[in-house]
């Protein structure tokens, strides 16, 4: 009897990401760490745009019929759309921090409005760039 | 670091379908199951709850599978009507208490029903809450004073007490700290929504007199500044509480008191 009770059960563990239904703050919160995730990985393609730069023109427009071929400028519309919805994500966060928007109406509304707004702002730069002139 | 699949151990295999009793209004459970003796995975059991002689919340369906086909079945439940804390169990993907949530509550035919997430299972729906009380008796959840007591009670102002409100009425269940995803992946560390909003509930006591010991306390990389503000906390309440917003008060005292 003493013997059974110390040996310990290999208990397991009850699922959770496989089970759980998403709610759009939790769904906000992955996209926010997602896109600071790209953002940070982006950072080199500055440094190779830089290097592009000083390297002379012939480099200079190698990087521009890259960055302007369709892949290029899909790569783009994804980086800017990351930066626009980190930087709502974030005045979203500084705004909760602070206590307000935090009851079950507004929390949803905040988050919502985070993709809508930045999906939206995206749409009107790239409609700007690429149809702007 | 974070682990977002399951160990080998607790990968789900198919389980049981269990006959359908005879009745015009059948509600579906598709049941968690782990028995620590037979050695096996855990698998999900589906039954067949017949509503014509049944009560309407899910509880009441669990406890006619439990009197009525399979007696093996094994969850928590005291009170069933939402103040004890104990039927919390994840239901269609979203922690709850199965006392206070109707079957046809749930926007689904057929009722999903697992343990709490992310916790060690010591049988069917019974999560060990040992490492989630220990949380709680870290937060030291009791009237900490310094000065003499009084020759009758601690007295409280009207207006005081109303600050309680949206505290007081936690049952511990543990539906708001096991669906936060930060308490997932931190879960040894991070003291989670509901230490954390009993710990606020002790610290805007008029009558409390430890607060600077009570921010020691959570002063950490971990402790409390593991939450996200990912709101799943406050999503899921069954007593409509906000956990999350407690912890945006508790870090803007520590704000307070560093300037």
């Amino acid at each position: 009897m003493a013997d059974q009770s110390r040996r310990l059960p290999n208990r397991p563990l009850s699922p959770h990401l496989s089970i759980y239904r998403f709610t759009w703050t939790m769904a906000m919160s992955i996209f926010h760490r997602a896109t600071g995730m790209a953002l940070y990985f982006a950072v080199p393609l500055i440094a190779v745009f830089l290097g592009a730069l000083l390297a002379g023109p012939d480099m200079y427009e190698l990087f521009a019929a890259v960055a302007g071929s369709w892949f290029g400028i899909l790569v783009l519309i994804g980086l800017s759309w990351s930066l626009i919805h980190h930087a709502i994500g974030g005045v979203r966060h500084i705004v909760w921090d602070t206590g307000t928007g935090v009851d079950r109406a507004s929390r949803y509304l905040w988050a919502q409005g985070t993709l809508i707004g930045s999906v939206a702002l995206t749409t009107l730069l790239w409609l700007f760039v690429l149809l702007g002139d | 670091m974070a682990e977002f699949t399951l160990p080998k151990n607790s990968r789900i295999k198919p389980g049981k379908v269990w006959p359908k009793p005879d009745s015009a209004r059948l509600t579906e459970f598709r049941i968690y199951r782990w028995n620590p003796d037979d050695g096996e995975n855990p698998s999900i059991d589906t039954y067949y709850v017949d509503r014509e002689n049944c009560g309407p919340m899910i509880l009441d369906g669990l406890i006619q599978i439990k009197n009525e086909i399979d007696p093996s079945l094994t969850f928590r439940r005291s009170c069933r009507e939402g103040i004890c804390g104990s039927c919390s169990m994840n239901i269609n993907g979203a922690n709850t208490l199965a006392c206070t949530k109707g079957m046809d509550d749930v926007g689904s035919d057929v009722l999903k029903i697992y343990p709490l997430p992310h916790m060690s299972v010591i049988k069917d729906l019974v999560p060990d809450l040992s490492a989630f009380y220990g949380q709680h008796a870290l937060i030291e959840p009791y009237l900490k004073t310094e000065t003499m007591p009084p020759d009758t009670e601690w007295k409280q102002s009207p207006e005081d007490r109303d600050k309680l409100d949206g505290l007081y009425e936690c049952i511990l269940c543990a539906c708001c700290t096991t669906a936060c995803p930060s308490y997932w992946w931190n879960g040894e560390k991070y003291l989670g929504p509901a230490a954390l909003l009993q710990a606020y509930r002790w610290m805007i006591d008029s009558r409390d007199e430890g607060l600077g010991e009570r921010l020691d306390t959570l002063e950490d990389p971990f402790r409390l500044y593991r939450c996200h503000t990912i709101m799943n906390c406050a999503n899921v309440c069954p007593k409509g509480l906000n956990p999350a917003a407690a912890i945006i008060e508790i870090k803007k005292l520590m704000q307070e008191r560093e300037v």
